[in-house]
């Protein structure tokens, strides 16, 4: 077995070990799951998952508010051998990716989503076009809710993108199914106005060999929060989690990450990063993995990375390992939190290179690093157009504290 | 000609428990047209050295003096002092991820130089910089220094010494880590550097092997943060025999 716990030495940054430190999961993975919404409890913000989520903030989203809301629309832009569509509540195809919610909103918005919208990848089918589904909130007024299940047929290739914008208070499920050998790449591209609320969990169910990518990208909203788990329907899948988010003045973020190794000879991979400019912005990621007796021969990493561009903005982040069996290949961690590289940025000026461009590349390319292994071409452009729009805020922000000073 | 001239340097490191003394007491002068090799046990204050010549903050220099002709460097941000004509390749060169090599490449051309290349002849100087030093072109899309291997890391610092062209070239232990054949090609990329004009370069190795492919004029003996002996290139096939055991004993009372 080997395990390591690694900061790249440049960035000298902390790094959390698996020693006295590093506290059980098992309580998180473990933790109840139920399709009855009535098991599960109204948190009040003391529960472990809760604790930094600001629950004045959810519009009771957690607690009793109606999520009957309709005021959405749905754009729709695949390819003609994809079938997108809204499909029932009864249809066979939710729940097929064993997920059962693990807190009130999933169970909430499981209950009450009315209609199930469904996108299948037929099997052996090669899509290089990705597949485009826009949800569009007119209004956050009322709560709704919402249920996806993607499903990639066997060793079918493809890549959907779901994309939101426009002001909602949405509570959904989502379900990603890749099947044998499919290769999916799942983007979610959170975009949202300033006032939308949005409480999101992802199941994916990797089949056995199959190869999926997952990236949820966070900008907009003033509250969203994302639940992502992982499991594993037989040997030899490969999952990359990725996560771009970029919070700014009053934003609260947070994603929770279970990977749950279940079966042997699986790969994990995550890597989510993030921005915080603003007073109180604020960025949560919590990254759980479970290794279980059975899942001999893996191999498992997940990073985090903050970049602090401003004060008055805070970033927690929270890795946890657990390792039931000795049989594995590698597992590591690494959490880092800060301004700048110095390191990154000493290398550009000492090549003549003046602080303020030398700035300007490393964040840039703190962000590029992460787009390109997305790898959808067709957004990239539009990712990096955003996050420059993002990052002039930044440096308005840093132009306005000098001038303080 | 140009003169670079290090007077009683000392050198201080910022650590986790407060300021550590490295360097106590370096004095060296490189004139440009000579090539000096510094040659020294770990740990013995090269890279500090190397670090407080580029200006890295995390290097604070205690006492002395630091001038290009005249110029006083440490007054200098690590940036203006690159484009005073300083160059460091360094040790460890740090990645960049998401800054393409071309795009690095092409800011900092444009920063020493004050205007951007000509698109045309930049292109083709690079390819032929490339090609010169066995980089594949694929390298260009690449990030920076991300995933390298060590040679290629080193590489391309000798790559970007000959597109930025330098006056000073300080090359911190570039041929740690080379096998034969890179040995040889960063080696007459040096020299290539070198022959180009009136330009000096300080050579941090710990071997002397790489002073078969680069001629030294002077070398020099550092030892405990300061230098133990200087002669000229005799001294290196001495300590090619004798090591470094003469000096460890000078190092640990200083
Ligand atoms: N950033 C730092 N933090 C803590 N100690 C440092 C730092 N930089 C240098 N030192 C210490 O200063 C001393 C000199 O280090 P330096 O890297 O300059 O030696 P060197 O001669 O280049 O060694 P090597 O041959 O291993 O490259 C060493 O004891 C080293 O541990
Ligand atoms: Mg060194």
């Amino acid at each position: 077995m080997s395990t390591a716990t690694e900061t790249p030495a440049q960035h000298g940054l902390a790094a959390h070990s698996h020693g006295a430190g590093t506290k059980s999961v098992k309580g998180a993975l473990d933790r109840f799951a139920s399709f009855d919404v009535a098991d599960h409890s109204v948190p009040h913000g003391r529960e472990e998952e809760w604790r930094f989520v600001p629950m004045s903030r959810l519009r009771g989203l957690h607690d009793d508010a109606a999520l009957d809301g309709s005021d959405y629309t749905v754009a729709v832009d695949v390819d003609p051998r994809v079938t997108a569509t809204s499909v029932g509540a009864d249809d066979s195809r939710k729940g097929s990716s064993t997920y059962v919610p693990v807190d009130r909103p999933s169970a909430r918005a499981w209950a009450a989503a009315e209609k199930t919208f469904t996108v299948d990848i037929p099997r052996d089918e090669i899509i290089e076009r990705p597949s485009v589904i826009r949800l569009t909130g007119t209004s956050a007024d009322r709560g709704a809710a919402g249920h996806l299940v993607i499903t990639a047929g066997r060793h079918s290739k493809s890549v959907v993108v779901i994309e939101y914008d426009g002001s909602s208070s949405f509570v959904e499920n989502v379900e990603v199914v890749a099947e044998d050998g499919a290769e999916l790449t799942v983007v979610a591209v959170q975009d949202w106005a300033d006032d939308a609320v949005h409480l999101a969990h992802h199941h994916v169910h990797v089949g056995r060999d199959a190869t999926v990518k997952h990236a949820v990208i966070t900008f907009g909203g003033d509250l969203v929060r994302n639940g992502t788990t992982l499991n594993y329907a037989g040997p030899g899948g490969d999952a990359t989690l990725l996560g771009l988010y970029y919070a700014d003045a009053g934003q609260f973020i947070e994603n929770r990450l279970v990977v749950d190794h279940n079966t042997p000879n699986a790969k994990s991979d995550v890597e989510y990063k993030g921005a915080l400019q603003g007073k109180s912005a604020h960025a949560v990621w919590v990254g759980d993995v479970l290794i279980r007796k059975e899942a001999t021969g893996i191999n498992t990493y997940e990073l985090n990375r903050n970049l602090v561009l401003t004060d008055g903005a805070r970033a927690d982040s929270v890795p946890n390992l657990e390792i039931e069996t000795g049989e594995i290949e590698g597992a590591g961690h690494a959490s880092a939190t800060g301004r700048f590289d110095d390191e990154q940025l000493f290398y550009l000026r000492a090549r003549g290179i003046p602080e303020d461009l030398a700035r300007k590349l490393v964040v840039r390319g703190f962000f590029a690093s992460l787009i390109n292994r997305i790898g959808v071409p067709e957004i990239k452009d539009r990712l990096m157009t955003t996050v420059e729009r993002e990052l002039a805020v930044a440096e308005e922000l840093a132009a306005e504290a000098a001038g303080d000073a | 000609m140009s003169t670079l001239e290090i007077r009683d340097l000392h050198v201080s490191v910022e650590t986790e428990n407060g300021p550590v003394q490295i360097l106590h007491g370096v004095n060296l002068t490189v004139n440009s047209g000579q090539t000096h090799a510094i040659m020294g046990p770990n740990g013995s204050g090269k890279s500090t050295l190397a670090y407080a010549l580029a200006g890295h903050p995390k290097y604070t220099v205690t006492s002395g003096s630091l001038t290009l002709d005249g110029e006083d460097l440490l007054e200098m941000t690590p940036d203006e002092r690159a484009r005073a004509g300083m160059f460091l390749a360094m040790q460890y060169p740090v990645e960049v991820p998401g800054v393409s090599v071309s795009n690095f490449l092409r800011s900092a051309k444009t920063a020493i130089d004050g205007e951007a290349p000509k698109l045309r002849t930049w292109v083709k100087d690079v390819k032929t910089a490339m090609d010169n030093l066995r980089i594949d072109p694929e390298f260009s899309e690449r990030d920076l220094n991300t995933g390298f291997s060590g040679g290629e890391k080193k590489r391309h610092e000798i790559l970007q010494l000959e597109l930025l062209n330098p006056t000073f070239a300080v090359l911190d232990e570039t041929d740690s880590g080379l096998d034969i054949d890179a040995l040889r090609i960063v080696s007459d990329g040096v020299n290539r550097f070198s022959s180009g004009g009136d330009k000096g370069v300080l050579l941090i190795t710990h071997y002397t092997r790489i002073l078969r492919y680069i001629k030294p004029d002077f070398v020099h003996v550092f030892v405990g943060g300061k230098v133990a002996e200087e002669g000229g290139p005799e001294l290196a096939e001495k300590l090619e025999e004798h090591g470094y055991a003469d000096y460890v004993g000078e190092g640990a009372a200083v």
